[in-house]
């Protein structure tokens, strides 16, 4: 029983390939991804932590998500509303402005606030479980955290989503329609008037499903972030961080690729 | 009666720093072993592997039939149900209270009532001592009642193997004592399967009937207690007395130059002295007999002839002293 000669033992120094670990991090992401849907399916399904993380991410992101909403509403309304004036075409004022509002803005504040507010907040309870070893001690009682403790969390995540775009959808319209009729003149006849004549179901339809998978992309990357801390307290410090900011660039570059197929797949209304 | 545990040819490697390899030894069916070995040899992660949390790149543990290294995931699941794990400083959920804590193996695996859940929950807690504290969070005990609820949890299920890393850090020697003699009580209650993980030279010497030694990324060697406590390898010898002199270092290993150093100001390897062994503990009176021992005794006298000679005088004479040869 002697110990084994050093230099021996120890492999040749193996060169990483540039990239690879960017790789490797997105391959565990989708690896989560799937689980998570797997699992979503197997019993028995954690009402009690479902209901008690949707109550929890309503509660934190309702009223920050009015309040960024109004504010947001007038400014585009106040913007696109003098944009148009320039044209002559003010009584379309009213589908402008709804129609960002509906399709992009409104799916984007959602996201933002989910991330930023759900997404570190589950982020952070995850990764503080995970130094303590609760998530290990959670594996060798033979129970798995993700089904336990991710699943209902994103699935919280995705319906606040659903639900707050709606909220959002229509503070932001109200918001516009206060803004364009009391502080701009506008007619409130041609708002709404112009609002039928541009807008369709459709575009309700993408906003939902882009809340929706919004949603779900925070959720996940908070809780994969959250699930693989590196090092004690300050490790969970960085990965609520990290989780904050990964998702930011990834929900914007969703957006824009989901705004891309719909623009081509549904042909706009038109006049 | 506890299952058996075999490892063969364990190796595990964390980037390119090698932890331990080629491990291979048996947990006999029921019996107390302990692992010593230094602090940073990989004891945590040894005992991490057993259970499947952490996969060594080779070898294999077999528990009852499923290998925890190779298995899927779905199997490795099943398999630990066998497990009661404590943890260093209990791995308690910090949003529960105590007795919630102690129920959520229970909640999660069994369709028990709640009364009948009550029931199981309040026994355990009666065992660790700890009655009257259920109700209160894990942020607001000591760490050494946090280390006896962690036992707790890890007890509820009746499991076959039970695994403790480090029971005594952060205790003082009193308490160590308590717990040492509550695991060997345990013991003579469930007949489980147990593994020790610790440095502590107390426990080491009183506990187990089997000991190891875990050092220089292998195991130094494995086997009845007596085996290991009359041993003269000078990493042994040098732990055991808890020395300085000898291969051990401040940083693991000791080199040259440090031993050298070290001489001149008079810190050498001395005579080798013959240690007292002292006997092992038994359960408190009034607790049923320790099987394991009854089947130690049969196996160790079994392969007597295969120890070396110091260990076979001090195990004829340690059984000479139990009255009964």
């Amino acid at each position: 029983m002697t110990a084994p000669p050093r230099s021996g033992s120890r492999r040749p120094p193996r060169k990483p390939l540039p990239g690879l670990g960017v790789l490797r991090e997105i391959g565990h992401l989708f690896a989560l991804a799937v689980t998570v849907v797997k699992l979503t399916f197997r019993r028995p399904f954690q009402v009690r932590e479902f209901i008690e993380q949707f109550w929890f991410i309503a509660s934190v992101s309702i009223l920050p998500a009015m309040l960024v909403t109004i504010p947001f509403g007038a400014v585009m309304a106040l913007q696109v509303g003098s944009l148009i004036e320039q044209f002559g075409a003010q009584s379309l004022t009213g589908g402008a402005s709804v129609l960002v509002m509906i399709q992009q803005a409104s799916p984007l504040i959602v996201s933002l606030l989910i991330s930023g507010v759900a997404g570190s907040a589950i982020c952070a309870d995850l990764g503080s479980r995970a130094i303590r070893e609760e998530l290990d001690a959670m594996k060798v009682m033979g129970v798995s955290p993700v089904q336990r403790l991710v699943v209902p969390r994103v699935l919280a995540v995705v319906l606040v989503a659903l639900l707050l775009n709606g909220l959002v959808s229509v503070v932001g319209t109200l918001g516009g329609y206060f803004f364009t009729v009391y502080m701009q003149d506008g007619t409130p006849g041609a708002y709404v008037a112009s609002f039928s004549a541009l807008a369709q179901l459709p575009d309700l339809y993408i906003s939902e499903i882009k809340a929706g998978i919004f949603g779900f992309i925070a959720g996940i990357v908070a809780a994969y972030r959250g699930l693989n801390p590196k090092g004690g307290p300050k490790g969970v410090g960085d990965v609520v961080n990290q989780s904050v900011v990964f998702t930011f660039l990834i929900l914007f570059f969703v957006n824009t690729v989901l705004t891309a197929i719909y623009l081509q797949l549904v042909p706009s209304k038109g006049m | 009666m506890g299952i058996e545990v075999v490892v063969e040819g364990l190796t595990k490697t964390f980037g390119r720093q090698n932890i331990w390899q080629d491990l291979t030894l048996t947990l006999p069916p029921g019996e107390v072993s302990v692992m010593l070995g230094p602090s940073g040899t990989g004891k945590t992660v040894f005992l991490k592997s057993l259970v499947g949390l952490i996969r060594p790149e080779e070898g294999s543990v077999l528990i009852d039939g499923v290998d925890m290294v190779n298995s899927r995931e779905k199997d490795v699941y099943e398999a630990r149900k066998l497990f009661g794990l404590m943890f260093q400083d209990g791995a308690l959920f910090g949003s529960m209270s105590l007795f919630d804590n102690i129920a959520f193996p229970l909640r999660e695996h069994t369709r028990k009532k709640e009364s009948e859940i009550r029931r199981i929950v309040m026994e355990r807690i009666d065992m660790v001592g700890m009655l009257g504290s259920e109700g209160k969070l894990p942020g607001e005990i000591s760490g050494g009642m946090r280390k006896r609820a962690g036992l707790a949890r890890a007890l509820v299920l009746d499991p076959k193997i039970i695994l403790c890393d480090e029971p005594d850090s952060g205790l003082d020697p009193v308490r160590t004592s308590y717990v040492s003699q509550l695991l060997i009580d345990l013991n003579a209650q469930i007949d489980a399967t147990m593994l020790i993980v610790t440095h502590n030279l107390d426990i080491a010497a009183t506990v187990p009937d089997n000991m190891g030694m875990l050092f220089r990324r292998s195991l130094v060697t494995f086997g009845p207690r007596e085996v290991l406590l009359t041993s003269d390898e000078p990493v042994v010898e040098q732990f055991l007395n808890g020395r300085r002199a000898g291969p051990i270092g401040m940083s693991e290993e000791k080199d040259q130059a440090t031993i050298d150093r070290e001489a001149l100001h008079g810190i050498v390897v001395g005579e080798a002295t013959e240690r007292r062994i002292v006997p092992q503990l038994e359960p408190t009176p009034g607790l049923p007999v320790r099987q394991a021992a009854l089947r130690r005794r049969e196996r160790v006298l079994g392969m007597l002839s295969t120890l070396p000679p110091a260990a076979q005088r001090a195990i004829t004479a340690s059984f000479a002293a139990e009255g009964q040869p």
